[in-house]
């Protein structure tokens, strides 16, 4: 048993939802007792979808169980397709109908269906949400892909592709999607079938159609596409346009293929982010230390962005899908540090306190966790709450992506010119560690009552940390409450450390500011 | 205990005239499990912990159902079971033993720890009892186990508060031989409310009341022959039957909502220890005068309205007859997931005879008849709300009412502003 109060990844049948409920004239007949519908909030309410989710659910009760739930499961597939007439259905169980080991696709096969009913296994107790989502995709294509299907020959025809990886509930799914469009249009692409998001099952069948597959998110969809290059011979897309760079790599990579001439594509005048990181205002972000967790896929690529295009220090990555962990491996090796491979928010709390970063990139518990911390932070990936199912234009991916992701990034930090001041005027009261940045969610002048002569206030003595840790002065203490308190624990850290290793016995002004002239950089 | 059958001892006759046929339907349910009834029951008890054993859905239930609170040190977690743990039972309790140890160690403040039972822990027949009674005897005194399902097959929503009163119901003291009349007030309510309504019981002069929950879990109100047991709340009928179980017995009344609703609920307690009727009339009077006046504010947007209930957490009936004896407002149909026959007769008496009352759901049944009564108004779940305005519906949520102080006088105008409002809201927008 794992203690948890927090959860990154629903169940895998939460992922199967994710398909359904992107797909249309698909229904989802989910084995499952009374409660689980829970799971409908997810879609109509963060997501603020307009019509419920198609699932079906056999809800069944304790009563039940000594009878014949097996019954409830076929009546229940029936009535659904009565009732919504879908052209496939997919059928499984949530975690506790794995339990009573009814069958739902031996259940099924056993009935005549008027539309394809395609199974699904999906063991509840050894994985988790994204798994569930790539699992029903792949198995969603197997069935419903008309192996007959083939682009031909490309003579006097343009290239097609198709995209895969949009699901519901996706983290800015759906702007990703306008932007990739976009770039294909100015290749000269067209797009045979996107999926699943909006796709039929009838559309799924000419999925052999396309010359070769875009994949968006590897989480979704990776499995498809390995299997759709087996089956079909369609080669895939390697670059996932987050950021400028990798943008231009997707660019030049789908030109490459399909012979276009990416110019016109490269040319795009959109991408402000290149100017806006040179201009000088941005000088103060140079070396920011970011902790970055979430999915793999938007973990890595944030690091990537985050050094080579905001000129910030990566000090902690790591991803909660463990499918993924290699890329995150990789990518901390490149960055020069130990990768952070968990499903647990108390280790990604603990790490954070411990790299004492300038800025966190998460999902939404990590918005919590910095929140609590007291260090700006924003969201790079799933799980999200409502407000980052935004309604206007909000890509990750491509030039406009790329805009977006500068101006989330930098909003919660500090602007340059007010950094500069707080330094300045540390000591001046409108600029109190209380007021915070302006820019904090949070912040709340809570000064304007107070008198200008400041009290002179008690100072507590830091917390120990460690039991050999040498005691501050009252002293070095009181100045190192006037460091920027957005610099301050690591400062804190940094003269612990030197002390500790250069045998001081305590912490007074001189070892203060030698530690800092020690690790100066 | 199956939801649907009546409960042997609580099927008292009903009044003729409180007979009105019910629609019971079996199918799909689009309503919360007992689970949920933790996210307002920790709050409530300050010194418990509820740790469900149950698998990644029900730890992703409570964190969706939770929201914001997740994030505040919550005293409540769930114990996930992985495969290891369904190979074999004594696996799975020396598992629970090394969960609760650890639980235990991190949070010293824990008094009452309940182990709360879920779908998946009560299919493979994981004996939680046992675990608590193992358990008990090595943490008590420090720390008193108890357990109770709010499993989705066996609970829903508000039953779950249900199952953990009942659960508390052994373990209080036994009354004091020869103790005098005492009451006790059954349900979790807000703090606030529960502080106006002892405010009022001591007006009246009644000087024994105990509190069900007590805000502090280890100091549990005594129980016996001579307790005299209000609800609450409706939803409330294993903890009833427990305190039944233990010689009290029960006031009969409207539920404490609007003006004529908290003036029934306490002229019953009035009428049962004997209080002098112009005093209990003086005591309500100022609050039924200031309940009235609040609740005007809302008349003009809900009067003459047609209002759907769908089941979600019992409250329905008698939220439903509020609406019409105070608001003027029609209920077409008016849905529960449990009709408790007795605790609910006075309640189904004062609604029309033209309101039809269904308990159980077959969800999309019931849409259909929601789209040929086009009502004016339907309190609903989230998972239909927002789909039912894309049809041209105005909704009002319905776990809203769970979480918000709305009974009593002095929160009557809180509650018919809740249903207010999304119409007044309607009416406003021009896009």
């Amino acid at each position: 048993m794992q203690l948890s109060v927090w959860t990154y990844e629903g169940p895998p049948h939460v992922g199967a939802m994710r398909i359904a409920t992107a797909m249309k004239g698909l229904h989802y007949v989910l084995h499952a007792p009374q409660g689980d519908t829970y799971a409908d909030l997810l879609f109509t309410m963060i997501e603020r979808r307009n019509h419920r989710p198609p699932v079906t659910y056999t809800t069944f009760e304790a009563r039940d169980l000594g009878k014949d739930t097996a019954q409830l499961f076929q009546d229940a597939a029936m009535d659904a397709i009565e009732r919504f007439k879908p052209e496939a259905i997919i059928v499984g169980a949530s975690c506790t109908a794995e339990l009573i080991q009814d069958d739902p696709g031996g259940l099924i096969e056993a009935m005549d269906l008027p539309c394809p009913a395609i199974p699904l296994e999906l063991p509840s107790y050894q994985r988790k949400e994204n798994w569930g989502a790539a699992e029903t995709f792949y198995q969603i294509l197997r069935h419903l892909a008309d192996k007959s299907v083939s682009p031909g020959p490309r003579e006097g025809r343009k290239a097609r592709a198709n995209i895969l990886g949009p699901t519901a509930l996706g983290f800015r799914h759906r702007d990703d999607l306008i932007e990739v469009r976009k770039i294909l249009e100015q290749l000269d692409v067209e797009v045979n079938l996107v999926a699943p998001l909006n796709a039929r099952p009838s559309d799924i069948a000419r999925i052999g159609n396309a010359d070769f597959n875009i994949v968006l998110y590897p989480e979704i969809a990776d499995e498809a596409a390995r299997w759709l290059e087996r089956t079909f011979n369609q080669p895939r897309i390697r670059s996932i346009p987050f950021g400028v760079s990798a943008t231009r790599a997707f660019i030049s990579e789908v030109a490459e293929l399909v012979g276009a001439d990416p110019t016109p594509a490269l040319g795009d005048t959109s991408s402000r982010l290149p100017w806006w990181s040179r201009s000088v205002d941005s000088t103060y972000l140079t070396g920011k230390r970011v902790f970055i967790f979430g999915d793999a896929t938007h973990a890595v690529a944030a690091a990537r962005i985050a050094r080579d295009e905001l000129g910030f220090e990566v000090c902690g990555l790591g991803c909660y899908n463990r499918e993924f962990a290699r890329d995150v491996r990789e990518a901390a090796k490149d960055h020069g540090i130990e990768p952070l491979i968990t499903d647990d928010h108390l280790e990604v709390e603990d790490a954070i306190g411990k790299a004492a970063p300038e800025m966190v990139l998460g999902t939404q518990m990590e918005r919590h966790i910095a929140k609590r911390l007291g260090i700006p932070c924003a969201v790079i990936s799933s799980p999200v709450h409502v407000q980052d199912f935004p309604a206007r234009h909000s890509p990750q991916m491509g030039f406009e992506g790329a805009n977006v992701i500068f101006d989330t990034w930098v909003h919660p930090l500090v602007m340059g010119l007010e950094e500069h001041l707080l330094t300045m005027f540390r000591e001046d009261f409108e600029f109190s560690d209380e007021a915070g940045p302006s820019h904090h969610a949070a912040h709340a002048p809570n000064t304007a009552h107070k008198a200008p002569v400041m009290e002179e206030e008690v100072i507590p003595e830091p917390e120990v940390t460690e039991l050999d840790s040498p005691a501050w002065t009252q002293e070095a203490s009181k100045e190192l409450k006037k460091i920027p308190f957005f610099v301050r624990g690591k400062a804190k850290r940094n003269t612990e450390a030197f002390a500790a290793e250069f045998g001081r016995g305590e912490i007074d002004l001189d070892t203060l500011y030698d530690a800092k002239a020690h690790y100066a950089r | 205990m199956s939801v649907a059958t009546t409960l042997p001892g609580c099927d008292a006759p009903q009044a003729q005239s409180a007979a009105k046929p019910v629609l019971r339907e079996r199918g799909q349910r689009e309503v919360f499990c007992g689970l949920t009834g933790i996210v307002w029951l920790h709050r409530k008890m300050q010194d418990a912990f509820f740790l469900v054993v149950g698998s990644r859905t029900c730890a992703h239930l409570l964190q969706s159902a939770a929201g914001v609170m997740i994030f505040a040190e919550p005293r409540f977690a769930t114990a996930i079971m992985e495969e290891r743990d369904l190979a074999g039972m004594v696996d799975a309790q020396d598992e629970l033993d090394r969960v609760v140890t650890r639980l235990l160690e991190r949070r010293p403040d824990i008094k009452t720890l309940f182990l709360v039972g879920s779908c998946p822990s009560e299919v493979i027949k994981l004996d939680l009892a046992k675990a608590a009674e193992r358990l008990g005897a090595q943490y008590m005194p420090r720390v008193r186990i108890l357990n109770y399902s709010g499993s989705g097959i066996e609970t829903t929503f508000t039953q779950g508060e249900d199952a953990c009163l009942a659960a508390l119901v052994p373990v209080m003291p036994a009354e004091a031989e020869a103790a005098p009349k005492q009451l006790l007030m059954v349900g979790a309510l807000p703090d606030i409310v529960e502080d106006q309504f002892l405010r009022l019981l001591g007006q009246l002069g009644i000087e024994h009341v105990g509190v069900l929950p007590a805000r502090n879990a280890r100091d549990l109100p005594p129980v016996g022959p001579n307790t005299r047991y209000i609800l609450a709340q409706p939803f409330l009928s294993d903890t009833a039957m427990a305190l039944e179980g233990r010689g009290a017995t029960r006031i009969n009344a409207l539920f404490p909502f609007g003006a004529e609703g908290t003036s029934d609920w306490l002229r019953a307690i009035g009428r049962e220890f004997g209080i002098d009727s112009a005093h209990v009339e003086a005591v309500i009077a100022p609050g039924r005068e200031r309940a009235a006046r609040a609740i005007e504010h809302s008349k003009a947007a809900l009067q003459g309205k047609r209002v759907t209930f769908l089941p979600d957490s019992q409250l329905e009936v008698p939220l439903a007859r509020f609406l019409h004896t105070e608001l003027g407002m029609d209920p077409v149909e008016v849905g529960t997931p449990y009709l408790h026959a007795s605790h609910c007769a006075d309640e189904v008496a004062l609604l029309p005879e033209t309101t039809r009352i269904s308990e159980g759901q077959h969800v999309d049944n019931q849409l259909d008849r929601v789209r040929s009564d086009k009502p004016d108004l339907i309190v609903c779940g989230l998972g239909l709300a927002n789909p039912l305005e894309a049809e041209g519906f105005t909704t009002k949520w319905a776990i809203e009412l769970v979480f918000s102080p709305i009974h009593g006088f002095d929160q009557a105008g809180d509650l018919a502003e809740l249903f207010a409002r999304p119409m007044r809201r309607r009416d406003r927008l021009e896009v």
